[in-house]
Order: C-alpha cells, then sequence, then structure tokens
C-alpha cells in the first residue's frame, strides 16, 4: 500500500508596527512584564478598540504579494474563549469577511515549481504569554505585553504532499514577509509561527484522510520534521488498522514527537460573531492600487531578472534572493561593475560561510558591498590572485579595513611585472640543477616543482600565469 | 433660601454661580441635605464622595469665581453617575451592581466624565443600577433594591433606577445612565423626570461597562429637556477611543419649535389596550390632544414589526452581553473565588459566585444563541430582522418628524411583583427597545400622574443624529405641560 500525505498550513507572523493593533502601546519584544500595557490591551472594563490603519495596509501588501482578492469592505469578529493570557476572554479576529481570500504562491522543491493556493489571510490580535513558575512553585504568571500585538494569519490550501513543499512554502513566506518590510521575520522572537493539517490517503484516492492539527512551530527545520513525523506516524496507525483520531497536537523539538494536546470532542465553540465595537472596515480600490504601485519587486521577479541580467544559475540566483538583504548586498557589490558570477561567489559562498558561522546577518558582519567590491576588483584585473585575495578578506573581517590598504600594507600585490619575475627565475634554475637535468630528460611533473618554488620565493604574489610562461622560456630553450 | 435653587434652569443656575450670586457650595449642601436624609430609604448611590470633600470641591469653584476664573459649562454643578461608567477616584468604585466588581477602582475616567470634569461639574456619587445594566427595576443589584420616592413599595424602574431617583429627590441636578433597551428612558417615566438616550454613536462609550456593544449609549436625565440639552451639549462629542463614535457636528444649541409645523406618528400597537394600561394610553392621547391644538399633525399607523422588536433585541443584547462579559474570569480584578486547585474551577468558581441569577440567565442565552449550528437561527436571523427594522423606522421617518408613543406599558410596579416572570420583565422594554435597535435619539417626559399618583412619561423618538431637534421639540411640550415640575410628595425640599 501506497500512501500520499495532504498538508496544509496555517501561519501566524507578528507585524512589525510600532504600535499594537488596536490600541498605542509599544510592540517592542524583550520590555519588563506587563510595561507595554494599558486599558485597552489589558481588556479592562469599558475599554474600547481602535484599529492601527498600518496593519490593514500591511494585510493589503501581503495580500497583493500572494495575488489574493482583496476584500474592501472586510469585518472583525470574536472568537470567544477563556484563557489567562486572552484578558477579553476573546480574540478579536476576522471571520467570515477577512481581508485578503483566494491567492496563491510558487514554491520550488527538487528543481521543480509547484502552486500552492492561499485559501484567506486576515488580521487579528495575539495574546499574552503565561510564565509558568521556574522554582517548581504552582504559579502562573501572566505577561500581556504581547497581548494586541498584530499578526496575519495566512491558511493554505492543503496543497503540500510532503514535508519539504511545506518547508519550502514555510520559507517562502519568511521570505516574503520581509520583503514586503511587514514583519521582522525573527524566528527566534516568534515573529513566525505555524500550525500543520496532516492527514494521509491511499495513492490515487480523491477524499481526505482525517486529519490532526499540529499547532505552534517555530522554525523552518522542526516544520519539516514535525509533518515528517505526523505522516510515519499516521501511516503506522492506518497499517495497524487503527484510526486516526482527529485532534489537536504540539511538536516536542527535544524529543522530536507530536503529542496530543486535545480531540475533536474538547475542540472549542469559539462562537464568533461579529465585533459589535469595530465598525466594517471600507477600503477604496484606489488606495489598494496606491499599495500595489509601492509593491517592491518580489523574490521571483528578482531571480528572474538575476538570471537575465547577470547570467546566474536559476538555483544561483534563487540563493542570492530568498533573503532581500543579500539580493540588495549583491546588487551594491555589482555598482561598482564587479564580475556578476564573480561577484555570486564571494557574496553567497564567501560571505554566506560567515553569515552561518557567525549568525549576524549580511549587513552586521561589517564588510561594505563597496569593500568586497574593490577586492573582487583587484581579483579581476590581476593585482591579486584568488589565493591572497582570501587572505585579504579574512584581513577585511579582522581589522574592518579597505582591501586596497590591506593589500598596500601588507604587500600582497601580485608580482606581474616580467622583469621581477625573470630574476627570481634565474635564480631558481640555477640553485637546481638535477631537476632542470630531469625536466630536460622528458619528466614534465617536474615543471610543476619549479611553479611552486618561484610562487615561495615571491610569498605567493607572483603572477601564476606569468611565472609559467617564463619559465618556460626558460628551461625548453 | 434653599428651593429656588432647584427651581432654576441648569443654565441659569450655572450663570448665577458664575455671578457668585449663588454659591457652588450651597448647591452642594442642598443636594447633601436630601441625600442624607433620604438616601438610607432609596438606596440611591453605590458610592458617594465624603460630604466634606464634596464641600471643599464646590468652595474651589466658588473661590475661582471670586479670583474672576473662568469657569466650565456645569460649573459647581453637582452631577451623580450611574456605576458602570468608569471613573478613577479613591472613593467611588464601580461596581456595575454586581458582587464580582465589589471592590473595583477603574484605573482610568471614562470619556463623558473628563467631559464633565472639564466644564467644572462635580461627581459627587455613583448610582445603583441592575447588574450589568441587565433589568427592568434596578432590584436586580447586587446590592439591594432601590425605591422609588413617588412610592416607597414600588420599583424605580431600571436599569438606570437610582440615576432617575437622583433627580427626582433632587440628590443631584444631573444624572449620567446607560440605556441598552430603555435603562434610561423606562426609570424617568417612573420616577417624573426627563430622560434622553441620543443617538448611537453621539456619546462615546469608552469608559462605560458594556452590556450589548450595538445598543448601549450613555445619556443624561434632568428635571427637563431643557437641562437634559445642556447636559448632552457637555458629554457629546466624536471620540477617538471609541471607533462607533459618529463624526457629525452635534447641533448644540436648543432651537425654537413651531409645533404646529410638525408631524408625529402614533404607531397603532403602541396604544393596544390589551398590551399597555390605561391610564398609560390616556396619557399618550392626552399629549396628542395637546399637541392637535397647538396645530400639528398626529397620525396613526401600523408598524407590524412591532412584535419582533422584543425577541429581537433580547437576541441581540444577550449574545453581545456573553461576549462581554467573560472578562469577568477573576484573574486580573474582581472578586477571585476558588475551590480546588484547576483554572476550570477558578473560572467556574468567581463567576458562578460573582455574578447573578438574571446575568447568569442572559450569558447562557446568549451563549446558546451564538452556538455552532444555532448562529443562523438566532443571531443571525436577529442581525437581519434589525436591519429590516432600521429600514421601516427610516422610511417612516421621510414622512414624519416623530414616533410619539408610550415608554413603558405601565407605571411603576412593585417590587417584587415581577421578579418570580423574567419573561413579563422583558415586555416591559416593548416601546423602548425600537430606538436602540434603530440606534435613533428617544426622548421620555412626565405627562400624567396615574390616579394613585404615580408618574407616566410619554415618548418621543427622533431621527437619527436629530438630538437637539429632539430636545428641542420636548422643550417646546414641556411649556405647555407642568408635569415635569410635578415633584414626589415627601421629597420636596
Amino acid at each position: 500500500m501506497k500512501f500520499e500525505p495532504v498538508i496544509g498550513l496555517e501561519i501566524h507572523t507578528q507585524l512589525a508596527t510600532a504600535s499594537k493593533i488596536f490600541c498605542r502601546c509599544s510592540t517592542q519584544y524583550g520590555a519588563l512584564p506587563n510595561s507595554n500595557t494599558c486599558p485597552v490591551c489589558l481588556g479592562l472594563p469599558g475599554v474600547l478598540p481602535v484599529l492601527n490603519k498600518k496593519v490593514l495596509e500591511f494585510a493589503v501588501r501581503l495580500g497583493l504579494a500572494t495575488h489574493c482578492t482583496i476584500r474592501l469592505d472586510s469585518q472583525f469578529s470574536r472568537k470567544n474563549y477563556f484563557y489567562p493570557d486572552l484578558p477579553k476572554a476573546y480574540q478579536i479576529s476576522q471571520f467570515d469577511r477577512p481581508i485578503c481570500e483566494n491567492g496563491w504562491l510558487d514554491i520550488e522543491v527538487g528543481g521543480k515549481t509547484k502552486r500552492i493556493g492561499i485559501t484567506r489571510i486576515h488580521m487579528e490580535e495575539d495574546a499574552g504569554k503565561l510564565i509558568h513558575d521556574e522554582e517548581g512553585g504552582d504559579s502562573s504568571y501572566v505577561d500581556l505585553n504581547r497581548a494586541g500585538v498584530p499578526l496575519l494569519e495566512i491558511v493554505s490550501e492543503p496543497d503540500f504532499r510532503s514535508a519539504e513543499e511545506a518547508k519550502a512554502y514555510m520559507e517562502k513566506i519568511h521570505s516574503l514577509v520581509t520583503y514586503l518590510e511587514i514583519s521582522d521575520g525573527d524566528m527566534e522572537k516568534g515573529n513566525l509561527r505555524c500550525d500543520a493539517n496532516v492527514s494521509i490517503r491511499l495513492s490515487g484516492e480523491e477524499k481526505f484522510g482525517t486529519r490532526t492539527e499540529t499547532k505552534n512551530i517555530n522554525s523552518f527545520r522542526f516544520v519539516q520534521q514535525a509533518i515528517a513525523y505526523e505522516i510515519e506516524r499516521q501511516t503506522e496507525e492506518v497499517l495497524d488498522g487503527r484510526e486516526i483520531t482527529q485532534e489537536t497536537r504540539l511538536w516536542n523539538a527535544d524529543k522530536k514527537v507530536t503529542y496530543s494536546m486535545r480531540s475533536k470532542e474538547e475542540a472549542h465553540d469559539y462562537r464568533y460573531f461579529p465585533d459589535p465595537d469595530l465598525p466594517v472596515a471600507h477600503l477604496s480600490q484606489q488606495w489598494v492600487d496606491s499599495i500595489q504601485a509601492q509593491l517592491p519587486e518580489l523574490p521571483d521577479a528578482k531571480q528572474q531578472r538575476f538570471v537575465v541580467d547577470y547570467g546566474l544559475r536559476h538555483e544561483d540566483a534563487g540563493r542570492l534572493v530568498s533573503d532581500r538583504a543579500v539580493a540588495d548586498y549583491y546588487e551594491e557589490v555589482l555598482t561598482a561593475e564587479s564580475d556578476p558570477k564573480l561577484a555570486f561567489n564571494w557574496v553567497a559562498v564567501e560571505l554566506g560561510r560567515v553569515v552561518n558561522e557567525t549568525k549576524k546577518s549580511i549587513r552586521e558582519i561589517g564588510v561594505p558591498p563597496l569593500q568586497l567590491s574593490q577586492l573582487i576588483g583587484m581579483i579581476a584585473d590581476g593585482s591579486i590572485s584568488g589565493k591572497i585575495a582570501k587572505t585579504v578578506f579574512e584581513e577585511m573581517l579582522r581589522s574592518g579595513e579597505a582591501p586596497r590598504q590591506i593589500v598596500e600594507a601588507k604587500g600582497l600585490r601580485q608580482v606581474s611585472d616580467p622583469g621581477a619575475l625573470d630574476k627570481i627565475a634565474e635564480e631558481i634554475i640555477a640553485k637546481n640543477p638535477d631537476q632542470v637535468q630531469q625536466y630536460r630528460e622528458g619528466k614534465s611533473k617536474v615543471f610543476g616543482f619549479f611553479v611552486g618554488q618561484v610562487m615561495k620565493a615571491s610569498k605567493g604574489q607572483a603572477n601564476p600565469q606569468i611565472v609559467n610562461q617564463l619559465l618556460k622560456e626558460k628551461l625548453d630553450a | 433660601m434653599i428651593a429656588p435653587i432647584f427651581e432654576l434652569s441648569l443654565e441659569q443656575l450655572v450663570a448665577d454661580i458664575k455671578k457668585g450670586q449663588i454659591s457652588a457650595k450651597s448647591v452642594m449642601n442642598a443636594v447633601y441635605q436630601n441625600i442624607e436624609k433620604h438616601n438610607a430609604s432609596l438606596n440611591v448611590f453605590r458610592s458617594l464622595l465624603d460630604k466634606s470633600r464634596a464641600l471643599a470641591w464646590a468652595e474651589s469653584i466658588d473661590a475661582k469665581v471670586k479670583n474672576g476664573e473662568s469657569l466650565g459649562r456645569l460649573a459647581g454643578i453637582p452631577v451623580t453617575i450611574k456605576d458602570n461608567i468608569c471613573i478613577l477616584d479613591t472613593e467611588l468604585k464601580t461596581t456595575c451592581g454586581s458582587k464580582i466588581l465589589e471592590n473595583f477602582h477603574a484605573p482610568y475616567h471614562a470619556t463623558v466624565v473628563e467631559k464633565l470634569i472639564k466644564e467644572d461639574a462635580l461627581v459627587i456619587g455613583k448610582t445603583n443600577m441592575d447588574e450589568f445594566a441587565m433589568g427592568s427595576s434596578t432590584e436586580n443589584s447586587a446590592y439591594a433594591a432601590t425605591r422609588n420616592p413617588w412610592d416607597l413599595e414600588r420599583v424605580p424602574g431600571g436599569s438606570s433606577g437610582a440615576a432617575a431617583v437622583s433627580i427626582a429627590a433632587r440628590m443631584a441636578l444631573l444624572a449620567l445612565g446607560s440605556d441598552t433597551g430603555g435603562s434610561i428612558r423606562q426609570p424617568a417615566s417612573m420616577c417624573g423626570v426627563t430622560g434622553i438616550k441620543p443617538t448611537y454613536g453621539v456619546v462615546s462609550r469608552y469608559g462605560l461597562v458594556a452590556y450589548g456593544s450595538s445598543l448601549d449609549q450613555i445619556g443624561c436625565f434632568a428635571k427637563s429637556a431643557e437641562d437634559c440639552a445642556l447636559g448632552l451639549s457637555v458629554i457629546q462629542g466624536y471620540d477617538e477611543r471609541d471607533s462607533t463614535s459618529a463624526q457629525v457636528n452635534y447641533e448644540e444649541g436648543l432651537s425654537e419649535i413651531d409645533l404646529s409645523q410638525l408631524k408625529f406618528c402614533l404607531p397603532l400597537e403602541y396604544i393596544d389596550e390589551k398590551v399597555a394600561d390605561a391610564e398609560v394610553i390616556a396619557s399618550v392621547k392626552e399629549l396628542v390632544s395637546l399637541l392637535k391644538k397647538s396645530g400639528a399633525t398626529i397620525e396613526e399607523r401600523s408598524l407590524p414589526l412591532t412584535q419582533h422588536l422584543v425577541p429581537t433585541y433580547y437576541i441581540l443584547a444577550f449574545a453581545e452581553a456573553s461576549s462581554n462579559l467573560g472578562r469577568f474570569d477573576g484573574i486580573r480584578y474582581g472578586s477571585r473565588k476558588q475551590n480546588g486547585d484547576t483554572l476550570e474551577s477558578l473560572y467556574k468558581t468567581s463567576r458562578s459566585s460573582g455574578f447573578g441569577t438574571e446575568v447568569k440567565r442572559r450569558i447562557m442565552l446568549g451563549t446558546f444563541v451564538l452556538s455552532a449550528g444555532y448562529y443562523d437561527q438566532y443571531y443571525g436571523k436577529a442581525g437581519k430582522v434589525r436591519k429590516m427594522i432600521e429600514n421601516e423606522v427610516e422610511s417612516l421617518f421621510t414622512e414624519f418628524d416623530f414616533i410619539i408613543g408610550p415608554v413603558s406599558p405601565f407605571p411603576a410596579f412593585k417590587l417584587g411583583e415581577k421578579t418570580e416572570d423574567p419573561l413579563l420583565m422583558y415586555l416591559a422594554d416593548i416601546y423602548s427597545v425600537l430606538a436602540n435597535l434603530t440606534r435613533t435619539p428617544a426622548i421620555s417626559i412626565p405627562t400624567k400622574l396615574s390616579a394613585s399618583g404615580l408618574p407616566i412619561g410619554t415618548q418621543l423618538i427622533g431621527r437619527k443624529f436629530q438630538d437637539a431637534y429632539l430636545l428641542s421639540t420636548a422643550v417646546a411640550i414641556q411649556k405647555l405641560t407642568d408635569y415635569h415640575k410635578v415633584r414626589a410628595p415627601q421629597f420636596k425640599g
């Protein structure tokens, strides 16, 4: 029996507005507990919500970027349930009239492009946070700094057929929200969280199987692992002749397993109804159009342009554009007419390695794009060799100095002057008569020995092409 | 002489205080004299300023007068506010008539309180009410019922019963209440005072503890329509903290009304003797003939949707209430009771012991009508009916200036008379909920005394955002009648 997984994702992204969605409190992360609060986000008796217009704008930006239809009269609804992190006992969200609907997004897995449907995107407020007593006591504390921080929930169609596809989609959403500058996309701070709906069915079957929902997955790696685990678990259940229970599950990142949180029978009836405190959010088509006009170039278009304009390979362009900061950095390097392919190597491979090692962003590393461009220029015009360039690069990272200064100060400039190299070559040939003999007797491998000796004597600065040419002339003479 | 203070119009009194002809302190003394004499039997206040503090406050107004400082439009006027309107004060709590907020001091001022303070009004106390404004008699207060000054065995109406009494017994000269389904107009009618529920959105709800958010509106009580107009001119206005607040220019001033130019609609269903007491119908008819004498046009008309008003109102109000009252969970404020150590037991015990029977009934019914599988049948349908009623009333207002009719089907009833049958109590709202469902302004003015000496009011409902026009008309009518000047026999003073 062969099974096919069917997966849908609900992604919550925290928006990078300065203030909360329904009050003027700061959204600053990491403030003292309950310091970013006011009567409104504390849900005190008598308070009323006032919509932060920036949230509407951000929602429309993402909706347009994902080819959604924008609803010009969307409405907020109350989702009612009790929990100590939810001060009003209802979350202001959207239900039957969400702001964005019927969009799509292309992802790429294993060199193949796949279109994923987006059912809807809606605006809502985040809940607070419960902090459980760390000293083993039985108290829990409520921090409402996060209560009222704006979120967009992006609901996909059940279009994924593998954990890899789901991961690629989450990465794509991450890339989009940062391109659109609507979220910081900081995974560590929970800026992007996802719920995965997973079911399996026999290959060829049309009907969906019973699904489970694994909630609150907060990294790309975890989304892949959790879904892969669920597929395997459900497959085993079915093979063992058991039914899949419709339930909500949680991901345990330490044990790498999902576990049951509540079953369908225990599921809430949220009693959604339109929030009478918030009038319908009327938008004009003109305003939506002006946002459309201001959208930045998005990753897919940028990737295409990099291929066409810079002659990069499709995958290489993809590597650059997945992070807007990297793509922008790359193009700044190119402004000084650097060779695009050489620049790709330096940005994606060399700098990419440093980004991975240091966990810093590309701008935080301390190598300005123009300096990297200078370094690449020096390789291209023969001032330094590729090998020396790596030494110079290390020094740039260490000292923050410009490559030209480093090369001058350390005397690393490549020696291409035939006169200077001629003298070194003569000396090496004179010092090694035995090897000269061997070479002339036909052992052509010995040639490499001479090249090495000249390079060594020049402290690596000799231009290898000229050294080759000189030695050939002298030894073959 | 104390008496003239209560005979003057508010505007005149404020002018006299500003001129130094009457001291704010003497006004304060006069109201505290009534409070000291009658509060024990009437049970008006949930919390009250200490007299010395109130007097000191009044003296500070007088000192400003002496120094020639400019003062606001309600300078030195003692005002009461209903106990569901938030005020930041060490003495004044905001209990909403509920045990669950027994010791709750709001950490902020409602917008209306800020506006009162800005105009130098003196907020002296919080008036008793049906718990969370759920009731029509003020018997549902967790802190004992308020009594009607016209007959201590009778209720003052509700839910803003004590606010109406604070005016009837001259314990204040302006009282703020809230009206979700008649909670200002019905007690005004039963206590012989004037009370207006403004157009939805004219007065900010910020700081009003919500019952039915799409229906709730703050309004005021006073001894005349003219005084109500001054009160409303102070508390109205767009508020950026309330998204349902209206962005319209409210015409503050009263205008001269020529009654002969007006056209009133008298719905046949409102004078149905199977529903309303004969004396109530007589009260309306007497006013109608007075208006006719002045040359006004009155036309009887059938409003067939009337039968749907009460069920529609209660479904919407209960549904919204069930959500609005979720926040009283014992976690952050209010009373917390625990039986066992689970979160669920904390919720259950706090809410079971904190809420009264009527509140629980409404939360449960409201939860039911929003439940999966029942939403379309109840809440969804009620919303559609509301829309139909709004359309019907709107088209009526293309022909008429006002709808005229009773406020309540009966005058003040005896304490305990209707507490056993909630449905009977709900029917008391049959004439008043229309204005809330259609978001229109409505006023109750005293127009009769029953044979047993109980006041009866008549209601005028106006077009949306024509609150000033409605008040101006009420002022014109009060020039034809003297019922608003009649005082409860034992409480003159």
